[in-house]
């Protein structure tokens, strides 16, 4: 596209496509980083594991007779149970193996989840119907599209449930008490283990929400996750692997950024993910430990 | 006595290397050139990953580059494809050198990263270069020769290969003993402790990343002559990602976990699918109510290949070199 063709209304209507993306990326990122907190593991299943629940939302409304948001809410319920069945199931029985270990045990699920899903719903990709429709959105001449606003809400919804959660719960507390200290946890009471798995939980439901507001965009089908995992893992990475608050700045600002370079610097799709890439690398070498980390100081 | 039994142990390798190729079909004979090519990528990850501790996620990218310049300098300027095999491994070095450097700000996931972003852009960057890369299609090479009559250019092949790793990791264990081996231990069991002792930080981190894309590089360009096709497909994400499997699966620092690791990264995603069928066999033989499961179903494979990776991450978290230690341990046979 050429810079002729630039108009405001456009240039908008790209920036508010770009934050639903981002808000997608922003979910999984979080999920991200709500584990590598506790575990200091980055989860590679995390979007296979989203997809996997997607698929099962996509039998609840169309086997079952479930209206969409029916099947939201109890797919949210589902990932949970499968987020924390996962970790005590699978993850907890390699309890100290090494980070490098564990995480080719999250690679091992990622493989099995992908399977799975091919292997119960078949490979191919199949519409899935999203709650928003797909009539504009009048706002001040400027024709925005439902869904996009709609992924942004469900998105900024979700990762504001979660904040409050943390922040004024007394279980979230525990949970962030388990994750900084977990030996003074265990030692004022908190089920240690039980935390953990329960990080696990919300991250799947972070996973699943990214999953059902993204399969609408972009298809349902096994590897629809892939990209964005990659995406979330850089967003989550750039905003510094420990900040939730970066993660979801990491998401958003990829989401806006991937999509202006498609639509203005006449990026290809296979240039995008690359011209992405060479960006965060270059920032990490100003901010080796991201947009919003903290450099450790350690005592050797 | 121990270490003559080691002599031995490694001498008996050597003529099942040697004779596996006139006891299998030319089709088994490049399979096992493949593992020899894996074995060389893995003997370079170990010393990046399992000796200095660098997580790389990136080792496909490597391994694309040698195989993007045998292609390049055999089709384009005609020179013969096994003296492409160190130029690749050079080019590759180099270009992992020059890495080393930024990689050194970085460490943990952002160095995991950094590492990804090459596995990704590489492929990216050959589509992008069109003709002169071969674009989507890739490039096309000769088919093997064997100047050798009584050799088939698979089995020829096969000897190439397996020279080339057994030399590589002659080498490798030379480069990983000493001061210089026990510099990068130091960095990989603590950087600020080994500066503090005198590591000098950057020469032995971007020395380990140079070396350790070089043997990418290396096994790139051979992957490129025993498919004799090099495409962007042909390295994806997943295969960097194998590559890590294997070096867990194998256990750094022993040639026997190399072996393993690299015959893991070849041969379990082939069968996967093959195991399931026994496994049903094997539970309808004793009456479980199992149906059939078509094996080549798509998803049957990757389930299996992933639960056999849990499987084989759980009973030996060392690697298969571990487990041999361990047994031996217990065992007392060497």
């Amino acid at each position: 596209m050429l810079p002729l063709a630039f108009s405001v209304s456009e240039l908008a209507q790209q920036v508010v496509f770009g934050l639903a993306m981002g808000g997608v990326y922003a979910s999984l990122a979080l999920a991200l980083v709500l584990i590598y907190r506790t575990t200091r593991v980055v989860n590679f299943a995390q979007g296979e594991m989203a997809m996997f629940t997607t698929f099962i939302a996509w039998t609840l409304t169309e086997n079952h007779g479930f209206g969409f948001w029916a099947a939201f809410f109890v797919t949210i319920g589902i990932a949970f149970l499968l987020g924390v069945g996962v970790e005590r199931i699978v993850i907890r029985p390699f309890g100290h193996a090494s980070h490098l270990t564990i995480i080719l045990v999250t690679i091992a699920l990622f493989v099995v989840f992908n399977g799975a899903a091919q292997w119960i719903w078949s490979p191919e990709s199949r519409a899935f119907l999203g709650p928003f429709s797909a009539q504009p959105f009048d706002v001040g001449g400027i024709a925005i599209a439902r869904q996009d606003l709609g992924v942004i809400a469900v998105t900024l919804i979700s990762v504001t449930i979660l904040w409050a959660f943390f922040r004024f719960t007394k279980l979230g507390l525990a949970m962030r008490a388990a994750a900084i200290g977990p030996d003074q946890s265990r030692l004022l009471g908190v089920r240690v283990p039980w935390m953990y798995a329960l990080g696990w939980g919300f991250a799947a439901v972070l996973g699943a929400v990214s999953g059902m507001m993204v399969a609408p965009i972009v298809f349902l089908s096994p590897a629809m996750m892939q990209a964005v995992l990659i995406y979330a893992f850089a967003a989550a990475v750039l905003g510094g692997i420990e900040s939730p608050v970066g993660a979801v700045v990491g998401g958003l600002l990829l989401g806006v950024g991937t999509t202006l370079l498609g639509a203005y610097a006449g990026v290809t799709p296979e240039l995008e993910l690359p011209i992405a890439f060479v960006v965060l690398v270059l920032v990490l070498l100003f901010r080796p430990a991201g947009l919003f980390g903290r450099v450790i100081v350690r005592r050797v | 006595m121990r270490d003559a039994a080691r002599w031995v142990g490694y001498a008996v390798l050597l003529v099942v290397i040697a004779v596996l190729p006139f006891l299998v079909s030319d089709f088994r004979a490049s399979q096992f050139a493949l593992v020899g090519v894996f074995a060389i990528a893995l003997i370079g990850l170990s010393i990046l990953t399992g000796y200095t501790g660098q997580i790389s996620l990136g080792h496909g990218g490597f391994m694309a580059i040698g195989a993007y310049t045998t292609a390049i300098l055999s089709t384009t300027y005609g020179l013969n494809d096994l003296l492409t095999v160190p130029i690749g491994g050079v080019v590759a070095g180099i270009v992992g050198f020059l890495f080393g450097f930024p990689a050194l700000r970085l460490a943990g996931v952002y160095l995991a990263l950094a590492t990804f972003a090459l596995a990704v852009i590489v492929p990216s960057v050959a589509i992008a270069l069109g003709d002169r890369a071969g674009g989507t299609a890739g490039i096309i090479l000769d088919l093997p020769t064997s100047p050798i009559g009584a050799l088939s250019p698979d089995r020829w092949l096969y000897y190439v290969t397996w020279a080339i790793a057994i030399v590589l990791f002659v080498v490798a264990v030379l480069f990983v003993r000493g001061r210089r081996g026990r510099a990068l231990r130091a960095i990989r069991e603590n950087e600020l402790a080994a500066v503090a002792g005198g590591v000098n930080l950057t020469h032995y981190k971007t020395l380990a990343f140079g070396v350790s894309a070089f043997y990418a590089g290396v096994a790139g360009s051979l992957y490129a002559i025993l498919n004799f096709i090099v495409a962007p497909g042909a390295f994806p994400i997943t295969l960097s990602i194998l590559l890590l499997a294997g070096l867990v699966i194998g256990g750094a620092g022993s040639f026997l976990g190399v072996l393993a690791g690299a015959a893991f990264v070849q041969f379990v995603p082939l069968y996967a699918g093959d195991v399931m069928g026994r496994v049903t066999d094997a539970a309808q033989a004793v009456r479980l109510p199992v149906g059939d499961v078509d094996p080549t179903t798509p998803g049957v494979p990757s389930v299996v290949y992933g639960l056999i990776l849990l499987v084989v991450l759980f009973a030996a978290p060392n690697g298969v070199a571990g487990l041999v230690r361990r047994l031996r341990g217990k065992l007392r046979i060497f």
